[in-house]
């Protein structure tokens, strides 16, 4: 074990990765000689060789053309989109493409690739670097969607990402590259005191489909994924009432049964995201559970959700959905 | 090259097509450029500034009276030109039988080659059987090369239960990874930037393999094309890159798609070697072809070719030219009928004749007529069958995911 920030774990994974896999390539914008705008790649060309770590020209289409060429000539490749606000160029190359590419052809072909992206707000990044894309790519049969939360869960379901042979959209929520997040932007912990901020330094994996269950309680479950995990976690210490946490991790596909189960036995649940609230995938969640949970529901289903505009500057905290926002909707959940 | 026509409305230019239906076509006779015209420089060494002229001229090695001069002549042996006759005569028939076939509700779509049969096959054969193919909707040409088998292309166009794709697909966006041909999709020029990855990716493993792709002049415009163009120029793969320029994109005429000059003058500005190359001109083709591969041999990355032909049919079969064009314009075209060409050249040398020719022609004939009479025996587009309802659920995962697999029992099938 070893003490790391989730950029940390992830490099972890990445140079894990490299060494297991002669056909991983890793690429994008700045990943290569300076490693990442974020530090993710530090090093791994260095140690790896340009021919395997390399920096791309600025065209998040041409990343996403060549991931998926090399991906089905026989690589593994991983890449990096700098900012999920950037992922929209190589929107088609993504859904039209790569995530079609294995039905289309009748199986003869497929292409797995992984992009990694840094997602969501909290670093006064604005309309640009703050949103929470996830939604655009759920909607996409063939694709496969993570959201970490943490250092432990960034390497394993990084690792699992990687050596899935499906393209996968993985999300790192930036706020919590450097510790996690509990909605106080003033109180800025690290991952140095967190148990999750404990991670194996030799390989190891976690897998997609399964969510996480945080914390154990019988009032209302909580579902949360990304630093709404953190910050969910905050308002349930504050709001006093028993819930169960429950951290999705894979958006796609979900692990239903483990947030079934949890919602038959509170009969309550809330759902938080970063993302805007109209089709975001709080909607999809809600509508599945009430499918399977109506005759357990003692209360409706609330979302505290990101709201339907643009991403603010310096008024995102009224923009992403805040422990007291979430506290009053677990207590709503509870009123008679 | 064609001087563009515009009509100047305020605020700004607007293309003109050089003739509209009603209009006499007079594309000026015959190429002003010649066979003889550009030397073939030598692909181990040249710089990109040598090939300046060729982007901006036309390669040609077969004269207006059949014979092939220059330096481009790649000197084939017969044998091997009568392969390409024989090829390009396949694919004409094969797709005027499946257009009737379309037109009597036998296929839902189809996508002709119709005077362009030379572009795919004589690329495709001046390669290596261990190249990719990662075609457009107007290369399927290239399969014949490769030896695909006519009743499996049909089926696919047809739908049915022996349809390698499943009925996924519309007629004609075909794959098959036994012959190299990756999977044709319909967002045009897709395929153009990911060829670049293949060919990476071809390098990386250090595998003798080029990736060869098209598209046409009107996704010129798309930025795939131009991804392909700067990744190939960063990275300098094995990636052989053309412009289908067939001067007619569905009723878009290139003259209302670029303001730019030749396509091949593009591939400069990124240091990549670019020709222009008369698409009819079978020899031509072959030649810059393989002039390609050598530079990808050599360990030169990439080239850049405008394939400049007409496209003589219409874009598929939901078009109808005569909208947008004379119906004769194809007959003035100064590069002529590609498979009239290589024909004509074939006579002049004394390796064929008219009886031959018909003696070719009527063989394929029967053998397409054949293959279509197999393929409808696993099923025809009225009454099927068509693959099983399940293939929907399969594939679109490696293995088939809970939320699929609760959707497909809800089907029942």
């Amino acid at each position: 074990m070893a003490k790391m920030n989730m950029i940390a774990a992830l490099n972890s994974a990445l140079a894990h990765q490299l060494e297991k896999d002669p056909n991983v390539v890793i690429f994008g914008e700045d990943v290569g000689y300076f490693g990442g705008v974020f530090r993710v790649t530090a090093g791994l060309q260095e140690q790896y060789g340009p021919h395997r770590v390399f920096d791309s020209p600025l065209a998040e289409g041409g990343i996403a053309a060549i991931a998926m060429g090399m991906g089905l000539n026989g690589l593994r490749p991983v890449a990096e989109i700098q900012f999920a606000d950037y992922i929209f160029p190589a929107y088609d190359q993504i859904v039209n493409e790569i995530a079609k590419l294995r039905h289309r052809s009748g199986g003869e072909f497929s292409t797995p690739v992984t992009f990694r992206t840094p997602a969501g707000g909290g670093i006064k990044g604005g309309h640009h670097h703050s949103q929470s894309p996830e939604a655009q790519f759920t909607h996409t049969p063939g694709l496969k969607v993570v959201y970490c939360s943490n250092p432990r869960n960034a390497k394993g379901l990084l690792t699992s990402a990687i050596e899935c042979n499906d393209p996968v959209i993985f999300f790192e929520p930036k706020r919590c590259y450097r510790g996690p997040f509990y909605g106080d932007p003033h109180h800025v912990p690290t991952w140095n005191d967190h148990p999750e901020g404990e991670v194996p330094e030799e390989y190891y994996a976690i897998p997609l489909e399964e969510a996480n269950i945080v914390r154990e309680g019988n009032a209302c479950t909580v579902i949360a994924w990304g630093a709404m995990v953190h910050v969910s976690e905050q308002a349930i210490k504050n709001s006093g009432v028993d819930c169960e946490l429950i951290d999705l991790q894979t958006l796609v596909p979900w692990d239903r049964d483990t947030v079934v189960n949890s919602v038959k036995k509170t009969g309550r649940c809330v759902i938080v995201h970063e993302a805007p609230k109209t089709s975001g995938f709080g909607a999809e969640m809600s509508a599945s559970i009430q499918e399977r949970c109506f005759y357990h529901l003692e209360a409706p289903i609330e979302r505290v959700t990101g709201w339907d505009t643009p991403f603010p500057h310096t008024t995102e905290w009224d923009y992403l959905p805040s422990p007291s926002r979430i506290a009053e909707a677990i207590h709503r959940t509870q009123e008679e | 090259m064609t001087e563009r026509s515009t009509v100047t409305t305020s605020p700004y230019t607007i293309g003109v097509a050089p003739f509209r239906p009603g209009d006499e076509p007079t594309f000026g006779g015959k190429f002003v450029e010649q066979p003889g015209d550009l030397n073939r420089p030598n692909p181990a060494t040249c710089t990109t500034e040598e090939t300046a002229p060729h982007a901006r001229g036309l390669i040609r090695v077969l004269t207006d009276d059949g014979e092939a001069k220059g330096e481009w002549d790649p000197k084939l042996d017969p044998a091997t030109l009568i392969q390409g006759l024989e090829y390009m005569m396949r694919l004409r028939i094969f797709d005027d039988r499946m257009i009737k076939m379309q037109r009597t509700g036998k296929l839902s779509f189809y996508m002709r080659s119709f005077g362009e049969e030379a572009v795919a096959i004589a690329q495709t054969m001046a390669l290596e059987e261990q190249d990719w193919i990662f075609p457009s909707y107007r290369q399927p040409g290239a399969q014949f090369v490769r030896g695909r088998d006519m009743v499996s292309m049909i089926c696919h166009c047809i739908g049915n239960t022996e349809d390698n794709v499943r009925g996924r697909q519309m007629p004609v966006h075909y794959t098959w990874k036994e012959g190299r041909f990756i999977s044709i999709s319909s967002p045009v020029g897709t395929q153009f930037s990911q060829a670049v990855g293949v060919a990476m990716a071809s390098a990386y493993k250090g595998d003798d393999e080029v990736c060869i792709s098209w598209l046409g002049d009107g996704t010129s415009a798309q930025g795939d094309y131009h991804y392909a163009l700067n990744f190939a120029s960063t990275f300098k793969p094995p990636v052989i890159l053309n412009v289908v320029n067939n001067q007619w994109a569905i009723s878009t005429h290139v003259s209302l798609a670029t303001g730019g000059r030749t396509f091949a003058e593009r591939g400069l500005a990124y240091d990549i070697p670019s020709f222009r190359v008369d698409g009819n001109d079978f020899l031509a083709l072959y030649s810059v072809t393989k002039w390609a591969r050598e530079r990808s041999t050599a360990g030169l990355g990439p080239t850049h070719i405008e394939v400049y032909t007409y496209r003589a049919g219409a874009h598929s079969s939901s078009d109808d030219p005569s909208a947008y064009r004379p119906g004769n314009e194809f007959e003035t075209w100064p590069g002529g009928d590609p498979v009239q060409r290589l024909r004509e050249h074939l006579v002049k040398i004394g390796e064929w004749d008219e009886k031959k020719d018909k003696a070719l022609a009527d063989k394929i004939d029967t053998e397409v007529m054949a293959a279509y009479k197999e393929a409808c025996e696993f099923g025809d587009l009225a009454s099927g069958p068509y693959p099983p309802a399940s293939t929907i659920f399969t594939e679109v995962y490696e293995t088939v995911p809970w939320h699929v697999q609760e959707q497909r029992e809800e089907l029942g099938k």
